[in-house]
């Protein structure tokens, strides 16, 4: 029973790579923008609920709801003042001036922060667990895992019952075109680069309540969310909650047979479903 | 007054010069039809009235209002719709979609009003049956009428169709023919770029001769197509 229990464990740490890799998910759908300050922007999340957490003595989860708009409204601005200037049919300068943003956000938090290992708490809840017979579910991890499943669908739910979610996958097929029907596409890419700042935030949220952070770690947290994307399909969110999940259960049964197996067992099934499923699980129709 | 005026406008691509000094009018409800051989500038022309491409020279005027700086974006909303000659449908979301997109974007509809907007334009155009279909997945035809119908769907008050009975059968342009018929029995104004003869002298009140750039002439239809030079140009027939 001891793999049920750690496939059970793989798939709610699924959910946590899940939620990095939502936001990674959504702008590259949008705009085929590889955001490589994506992970950081997580890490400057979490650093930004500690400070709400810290100044106003607020519960992590209450000061997620204050950080979540500012990490919009930066979103918004990074993309309508920095990004839409880079975008275009050449795809090396938006990746350059995100791993510019990634080393200008590491360098910003160790300053302000110094290279000290911070956390946050929930108090009991860290390590609340609920016992299902031969199963312990951690309550934050299911609680991470629940996060990740709303924030898919919610997603989904914006995507293709919104107009907003119209203007999104429209922009995404033709932007060109998408002026011609009174889109501003410009704005839409903001908007959605403010939308994945949200989903980052929720993902912060959980990436500090779980593990310690310092500001070097994005880089390691980006490549979980890239395969997870990857995994998935590119542009599928579902299939992005099913590649975090797939990574998840890769590094627990891994780490159940060797613990130094844990990271590596992940990447090498990144490597087994691209061998398979070259395009990743659920890749979109006609793309 | 006119709903759509061009003064002196011209546009050259490096030593080309595409559109060269025209000027005209359409008045609010008209036809205007528009030929040329290939490379008259006709497409261009459109272009220039979208926004998709500046003027070099000459002024653009729509409803009142000197358009020529405005965006393409502030152009639609301004009531300017338009279909392509090569449809661009947006592939991933369905027929309903893509006209929701453009009257909610376009048309600046929203809600009920827009559904009901949408699904009488597919009605209209006869694509209620594809409603739910990916547009990726039309053919020809089925992508040009959801060109017309996505045109329909910002509620224009003028609308530039491009070759849309290009490739059609005489039965799918005949229907086609009904439909732009109706659009115009509604008030709205209609360019139409086209080189089925028989289906624009069908509709258009007016017709123009685009050649080189430079309009050749513009006037009752029966009247350019008997005019010498437009025989010899267009139809290739020397006189």
């Amino acid at each position: 029973m001891i793999w049920v229990d750690t496939i059970v464990q793989g798939i709610l740490l699924g959910g946590l790579y899940a939620l990095f890799a939502a936001g990674l998910s959504l702008v590259f759908g949008i705009m085929r923008l590889v955001n490589l300050a994506h992970g950081d922007l997580i890490v400057l999340g979490a650093y930004l609920i500690l400070t709400a957490s810290t100044v106003f003595g607020l519960n992590p989860f209450l000061a997620a709801l204050i950080a979540a708009p500012v990490m919009f409204g930066l979103g918004w601005l990074l993309q309508a003042h920095v990004l839409n200037r880079v975008l275009g049919a050449d795809i090396l300068p938006p990746l350059l001036v995100t791993f510019g943003i990634s080393i200008v956000i590491q360098n910003g938090l160790l300053e302000g922060f110094s290279a000290d290992s911070q956390k946050l708490s929930v108090g009991a809840l860290d390590s609340a667990s609920l016992a299902l017979g031969p199963v312990t579910l951690g309550v934050m991890p299911l609680l991470t895992l629940i996060s990740a499943v709303a924030v898919i669908l919610i997603l989904n739910q914006i995507f293709y019952r919104t107009a907003l979610g119209r203007a999104f996958r429209a922009t995404s097929d033709d932007a060109a075109t998408a002026g011609l029907m009174g889109i501003r596409p410009r704005n839409v890419f903001a908007i959605a680069t403010g939308l994945a700042l949200v989903v980052a935030t929720i993902a912060a949220l959980y990436l500090g309540i779980r593990a310690n952070f310092d500001p070097t770690i994005g880089p390691a947290r980006l490549i979980y969310a890239f395969e997870a994307v990857i995994i998935g399909g590119l542009g599928s969110l579902w299939g992005t909650l099913a590649g975090g999940i797939v990574i998840g259960v890769a590094q627990a049964l891994g780490a159940a047979i060797n613990p130094e197996w844990q990271i590596l067992a992940g990447h090498v099934a990144f490597v087994a479903v691209l061998l398979v499923r070259p395009r990743g699980l659920f890749p979109r129709a006609n793309d | 007054m006119a709903i759509l005026s061009l003064n002196s406008v011209s546009k050259s691509f490096g030593a080309l010069k595409v559109t060269d000094d025209v000027s005209f009018e359409v008045a609010p409800g008209e036809v205007l039809g528009i030929i040329g051989p290939n490379g008259a500038g006709k497409s261009t022309l459109f272009n220039l009235i979208t926004g998709n491409i500046r003027t070099d020279a000459g002024t653009i005027t729509f409803d009142g209002t000197d358009v020529t700086g405005q965006s393409p974006m502030a152009r639609v909303k301004a009531g300017i719709g338009r279909s392509f000659q090569i449809p661009q449908p947006f592939t991933h979301l369905s027929v309903y979609e893509n006209l929701l997109v453009a009257a909610n974007f376009g048309g600046g509809q929203g809600g009920r009003e827009a559904e009901q907007l949408c699904v009488d334009i597919l009605d209209r155009t006869g694509l209620g049956d594809l409603a739910e279909a990916t547009s990726g997945s039309l053919s020809l035809l089925q992508r040009k009428r959801l060109e017309l119908a996505r045109a329909m769907a910002t509620s224009p008050k003028l609308i530039l169709l491009d070759e849309i009975a290009g490739g059609l059968t005489d039965g799918e342009c005949v229907a086609l023919i009904e439909t732009i018929k109706s659009i115009h029995a509604q008030g709205t104004a209609i360019i139409w770029i086209e080189h089925v003869l028989h289906a624009l002298t069908s509709v258009v009140e007016r017709l123009m001769v685009l050649n080189f750039g430079k309009m050749l002439t513009i006037g009752a239809p029966e009247v350019v197509m008997d005019t010498p030079a437009v025989r010899e140009i267009y139809l290739g027939i020397e006189v």
